[in-house]
């Protein structure tokens, strides 16, 4: 065996344990699955300039699979009524595998990624690879997992964003429409999109619900569905969604008619749906883009779901979950990375580590992002009993906008200016968690 | 399998606890803020009550005396034990009063060093006792390891001499555990606790303190002279190990840092309850789904506290979870002590200013609890010294390194 044979294995052959496992669990071959999709090819709109408009991708053909007769759902966990902070066999190997990963694929790639504002391709793959896409799928449908999985989505998602909280993003924003199908989708909307995202050519999608404009509120939409005869019209406008310009699927929340807000299943295609290109201050691995749409008719069945106004709620404090999750991965790498820095640099005869107000920082840092770790994991673990998380969701997400926050400057100060310069990834961390305060939508778990 | 949730074995303790604090302490709370220094007479009915309720139980009590370390013998196997269920108990009662819990005979942080270190002998012949700490000197306070009082070994005997202050119900408890230094040459290693009896002639009370807050406890300053106990007294090891270093008396610390922590959360939690009612009583409620900006500034504001209180009380319950599971947890305890103790103050003080001249006036609690707050940020190793053991920790540097 080579030295790159042996460099690759490490988290190749960490992938394939995952889904070697996976595969067990599901009890069919992942590879084997029967390939029921026309492959369509991507449209490439990488480059694309601020303000530049471009249709929405081309998008392939979903159609349903197979027919069951009432919706799919994935069990809730059940707890032995004790308090434990240790993650399952299950998900301590999906957090086995997201870590080697993102160590060994994700951070290399990083810095390119940022500059370039896109993820690689083979990072997306291998990302799927490791099963991201399905942990909401449920069994019936060709998923992995028996139980809800809030807290293992957690766990990758802190893993990858330990890597990168940009390419995490745009790797796992395909999951979170998977995650909202197979969450509150009818038996048609399963059967028909969820396939897609258990094989090997998983289309990227957006869950959309953050609208461009200051104190955004998710239970106040500004995109409308009006209801015309037996069909739905959507107006409006999505900020932020990861890869836009390639997803070949939405998930659309609007204003409806006779509902409130509500979630549609829209397909890429749909007419008068259209993309521009929106960069952010970070993520911008995800390629951000805006989704501007313009009176998009859509049959009845568009409608996620019921369309309750309860599974809207827990949609918008999941992803808020989620966003956690990404902000409590990186926060840990700038952990990770100012102790090594802060015990090497030197001044005035000493490292700088030795001196209370940088180590003080440092242990600010260490308290505040466990604090959002285990608030975190707290309003996941709720979610997947299905008990009540909304409080837990809200303090996890308020802990990671103002505690990420900190954290991401934080670990500029501890490295001066050398921290204000792209030599050292703390500057994109800095940019990067400030998402966590921001974002709405877009992920879930 | 993760689950940050209260264990369902607990509650029926949690609930108990609860009801002491509402119909025992909350009842009395301002009568013995006002009367500093006069025994709580109440808590004597109590503290057998809860005696009966550690002794009726395997699963440890609501107070500090339950707290021991377990060894982790069944194949990582997860535990819920005395750790956490002692954290829960302190919790509720100090949601209760603080100064009360501090008061409670039988449950002092002596208690629990004596149940971290001491042996099956000691345990035996102190068990059963109200035992109060002594560590801090007048010119040693967080760096308890440059204290003065010595301990010489004179036959069977040792004899105590030295000046002790902060001693939390000093006056009141059985028992005082008295840090002292074999030999002042050695240092660090050299510093052992011994039990003493308060009735000891060579043990002479100087005075009460007058507090801002915790005024229920008492808080005793002494002087020992010649004071002599039996070689038995010393808790743990005699032997002077460099190696080990404070290591051993430390230990006491990894265990009840988080019973403080525990304390700090219960109080803060006692301050957002409260403002939590009147705030709403006011026309503003708190909604967990809008976005914090997006709601009336105060409700915003109670927001951000009860997020940082959910990180201390969570970071409480992971290092009382950790004990119980026999995993090293003093960088844990010592983060859930630095969280705890500044977000009780920031949220007592914090619920003050959102309730107005009702939350500074007499007439309410708030302001009691903006007071007792801030020793919570003080003992057991204040805000400062907690940030310099996980800086520590985090970093790898010995104290010699990070001063």
């Amino acid at each position: 065996m080579t030295t790159a044979d042996t460099d690759r294995s490490v988290a190749e052959r960490s992938m394939g344990f995952g889904l070697r496992a996976l595969n067990r669990l599901a009890g069919s071959d992942l590879l084997d699955r029967i390939r029921i999709r026309k492959q369509v090819e991507r449209a490439l709109f990488q480059g694309a300039k601020n303000g530049f408009r471009s249709a929405t991708a081309a998008g392939r053909t979903f159609k349903a699979a197979q027919k069951l007769g009432k919706p799919a759902r994935q069990a809730k966990s059940r707890s032995k009524g004790l308090f434990d902070l240790a993650p399952d066999d299950e998900q301590q190997m999906f957090q086995e595998a997201g870590r080697a990963f993102a160590e060994e694929k994700v951070r290399p790639a990083a810095l390119d990624a940022d500059a370039n504002r896109a993820t690689p391709k083979e990072l997306l793959d291998q990302a799927a690879e490791l099963g991201v896409d399905m942990l909401g799928v449920p069994e019936e449908l060709g998923g992995v997992m028996h139980e809800q999985s809030a807290v293992t989505s957690v766990l990758i998602g802190e893993a990858l964003a330990h890597g990168d909280m940009g390419i995490a993003y745009a790797a796992l924003a395909p999951g979170a429409v998977a995650t909202a199908i197979g969450l509150w989708g009818s038996a048609e909307q399963e059967a028909t999109y969820l396939p897609a995202f258990t094989g090997e050519d998983v289309p990227a999608a957006a869950l959309a619900i953050l609208e461009p404009r200051p104190l955004f509120d998710p239970l106040k939409l500004e995109t409308v569905a009006h209801k015309d005869g037996g069909e739905w019209v959507l107006a409006g406008a999505k900020s932020l969604l990861a890869r836009a310009t390639e997803c070949e699927l939405f998930v659309i929340a609007a204003e409806a008619d006779g509902i409130g807000p509500a979630l549609f299943v829209v397909e890429s295609g749909a007419k008068g749906l259209s993309v521009e290109d929106e960069p952010a201050m970070g993520l911008r691995p995800a390629a951000t883009g805006r989704l501007l749409i313009e009176d998009v008719r859509l049959p009845a069945g568009a409608l996620l779901g019921e369309g309750k106004p309860e599974d809207y709620v827990e949609c918008v404090n999941r992803s808020r979950i989620a966003w956690c999750g990404l902000a409590v991965g990186a926060a840990q790498a700038v952990l990770d990375y100012v102790i090594p820095y802060a015990n090497e640099r030197t001044a005035f005869g000493e490292p700088i580590s030795n001196r209370q107000g940088v180590a003080f920082a440092i242990s600010d840092i260490g308290i505040e992002s466990e604090g959002m770790r285990l608030a975190t994991y707290r309003a996941a673990s709720r979610a997947d009993r299905g008990e009540e998380f909304a409080r837990e969701a809200a303090i996890a997400r308020r802990l990671g906008a103002t505690k990420g926050m900190q954290i991401g400057s934080e670990g500029v100060q501890l490295l001066g200016g050398h921290g204000f310069v792209k030599e050292h990834p703390v500057e994109r961390w800095y940019r990067d968690l400030r998402a966590a305060g921001v974002m709405e939508g877009a992920l879930l778990v | 399998m993760i689950n940050l949730e209260i264990p369902k074995k607990f509650k029926p303790l949690v609930s108990q606890a609860n009801q002491v604090a509402t119909e025992v302490f909350r009842p009395i709370s301002r009568k013995y803020d006002e009367a500093e220094h006069s025994y709580p007479k109440e808590l004597d009915m109590l503290a057998s009550l809860i005696d009966g309720m550690n002794e009726g139980s395997d699963i440890g009590g609501a107070g500090a005396a339950g707290v021991r370390r377990e060894s982790n013998g069944d194949g990582g196997e997860n535990r819920n034990g005395s750790n956490l269920s002692t954290v829960l108990g302190i919790i509720e009662l100090c949601w209760g009063d603080v100064g009360l819990l501090l008061s409670m005979p039988r449950q002092g942080l002596g208690n629990s060093a004596i149940a971290s270190v001491a042996t099956d002998e000691q345990l035996e012949r102190y068990g059963g006792k109200w035992a109060a700490m002594a560590i801090t000197e007048p010119e040693a306070g967080s760096d308890s390891a440059s204290i003065r009082t010595t301990a010489e070994l004179d036959g069977d005997e040792y004899v105590l001499n030295g000046e002790k202050i902060f001693v939390t119900s000093g006056d009141r408890a059985d028992l005082i555990v008295v840090w002292a230094t074999l030999d002042r040459s050695v240092g660090r290693a050299a510093i052992k606790s011994f039990i003493v009896e308060r009735d000891n002639p060579g043990l002479k009370l100087d005075r009460l303190e007058h507090k801002l807050g915790i005024r229920a406890s008492d808080t005793a300053n002494f002087t020992l002279q010649d004071c002599r106990v039996p070689k038995e007294a010393l808790l743990g090891s005699p032997e002077v190990n460099v190696k080990e270093g404070f290591a051993g008396a430390m230990q006491t610390f990894d265990n009840t840092r988080p019973l403080v922590a525990a304390m700090a959360v219960g109080v803060a939690r006692a301050a957002l309850e409260e403002t939590r009612g009147r705030l709403a009583a006011a026309g503003v409620e708190v909604d967990y789904s809008t976005p914090a900006l997006s709601q009336h500034a105060a409700a915003a504001r109670f927001l951000e506290m009860e997020a940082d209180y959910e990180a201390a009380w969570l970071l409480t319950l992971q290092a009382a979870w950790m004990a119980d599971n026999g995993k090293p947890n003093s960088l844990q305890a010592s983060m859930a002590k630095a969280k705890a103790g500044r977000t009780c103050v920031d949220v007592a003080l914090g619920c003050v200013e959102l309730c107005g001249s009702v939350g500074y006036g007499e007439n309410e609690l708030l302001e009691k609890w903006a007071r007792d707050a801030k020793i919570l940020d003080i003992f057991e190793g204040t805000q400062q010294i907690q940030l310099l053991i996980v800086a520590r920790q985090l970093l790898g540097k010995s104290s010699a390194e990070l001063r």
